[in-house]
């Protein structure tokens, strides 16, 4: 049987990686290819790679250090961050990356999914979304989190799988960076959603919460940051513990 | 040398970048004499079987494939490349592939059950069935990366190894000096690392 997927997240800003809390206050951890090194010799299955910065010279130190990356490293990478056009999809696809994530790009234009699903395949774009809480129902915010779209988050992950996102990333704003357990509600409601496998991302905190995380149906992965980063948790004890829960994992 | 055929389909960075890694001397090349001069053949390839067979006929390489195959030159394909490897597909359709394994490629559609995802992606189990050179540095439980909709069946002799996604799948094949992968070895791991310095060194 497929196996349940333990995914570090590194944020690059300028050619180092960056973690939030709550989105701000971020600061340095480490180089990017040294930490992508050590989490595939640890079991990661999988890397995801978002391009904080915003100017021209800082997305081409991105696409160097992804370069670099896939040349050393030989598990599935996905790309997101300042991902607008085909052409964005082609720069971070020929250096090595295997998804796309799309996120503010696709809100602004929804068919940019159908377009790379359409030339890459269903299996390479990832819709990636953040969700807060307002009043009451789930709302979609652009920009890193920063813009309130008013978008329902239910109806949007709905959508991008009609137009052809093959997983989709959920990012609980109200979880992430609390450290109190993923947002299992939000992520009830897009798994009665949508049938495509979902990365759940924002509140892992200790192993209890991925193998709490994996108890829901529809759950394929769990997405973590700053935990991985700060060695609090280590990927190999989690996935030696959330075997021995009954959890299938790649060991 | 490793020529790594390029028809115009996927990227080649990460399969060139980890045939390197293994030691391999690689040259992604459409030119038949490179095919000729090559030691061995990689036949990558993502996307739809129509697309990709197509685009493979229209570089005219066919023919000089077909006449090295003959001659007993490895030839692995992986993915949509090995699935290329069998006499047909009904992806879309019903088309034509380069018949060089029985046996013929069919959806998991109505196949599996409701509760599984099409495509299957994600890290799957190998069982081993068959000894082959190909998996001589690894054994079964092994897990590798699977991304596809389409499986190969009626190819019971030509399987090294399976897994199982509410089918049994045919994951590695050979026939003769003609190889595949479902997986992809180039986003395996170690594991597929250990399949790629196989195929090279053989």
């Amino acid at each position: 049987m497929i196996t349940k997927r333990i995914v570090p997240c590194l944020d690059i800003r300028d050619g180092k990686v960056v973690k939030g809390v709550n989105f701000e206050g971020i600061r340095d951890v480490a180089d990017p290819v040294e930490m992508a090194k050590f989490y595939n010799i640890s079991g990661a299955d999988e890397l995801v790679f978002y391009d904080i910065t915003a100017s021209f010279e800082g997305r081409q130190l991105f696409t160097e250090i992804l370069e670099s990356v896939a040349a050393q490293i030989f598990i599935p990478l996905t790309v997101g961050g300042g991902i607008n056009t085909l052409e964005d999809f082609d720069r971070v696809l020929k250096c090595g990356a295997d998804k796309v994530s799309v996120n503010s790009g696709a809100i602004k234009d929804p068919t940019l999914i159908e377009k790379g699903a359409k030339r890459y395949g269903d299996q390479c774009v990832v819709l990636s979304m953040d969700v807060k809480r307002v009043d009451g129902s789930f709302h979609i915010f652009s920009k890193g989190g920063r813009e309130d779209t008013g978008m329902d988050a239910l109806e949007w992950a709905r959508e991008g799988v009609e137009r052809g996102a093959g997983e989709i990333v959920v990012n609980s704003m109200d979880t992430d960076g609390v450290r109190g357990g993923f947002d299992l509600e939000l992520l009830d409601a897009v798994a009665a959603k949508v049938n495509v496998p979902i990365v759940a991302s924002g509140g892992a905190g200790k192993m209890e919460d991925f193998a709490e995380l994996f108890r829901h149906d529809g759950m394929d992965a769990g997405l973590a940051a700053s935990i991985f980063h700060f060695k609090e948790v280590s990927i190999k004890d989690l996935k030696e513990y959330l075997s021995a829960e009954g959890i299938n994992m790649r060991i | 040398m490793i020529a790594v055929i390029d028809y115009g389909v996927g990227n080649l960075y990460s399969l060139t970048s980890s045939l390197r890694y293994v030691g391999a001397d690689v040259k992604v090349t459409s030119e038949a004499q490179d095919l000729k001069d090559a030691d061995k053949i990689f036949l990558p390839g993502v996307g739809a079987f129509e697309d990709a067979i197509k685009k493979l006929r229209a570089t005219g390489l066919v023919e000089t494939i077909d006449e090295e195959v003959k001659k007993g030159k490895p030839l692995m394909g992986i993915c949509l490349g090995m699935q290329l490897l069998f006499e047909k597909s009904y992806e879309y359709g019903e088309w034509d592939g380069l018949g060089y394994i029985k046996g013929e490629v069919v959806s998991m559609q109505g196949r599996i059950g409701d509760d599984l995802k099409i495509p299957q992606i994600g890290w799957n189990a190998l069982d081993i069935v068959k000894d082959d050179p190909l998996v001589k540095y690894i054994g079964s439980g092994d897990h590798v990366y699977f991304v596809h909709g389409y499986y190969a069946s009626n190819c019971e002799e030509s399987t090294v190894a399976t897994t199982e996604y509410g089918v049994t799948v045919p994951a590695i094949v050979r026939s003769g000096n003609v190889c595949g992968t479902q997986f992809h070895p180039e986003k395996s791991g170690s594991v597929g690392l250990s399949i790629l310095k196989a195929f090279s060194e053989a």
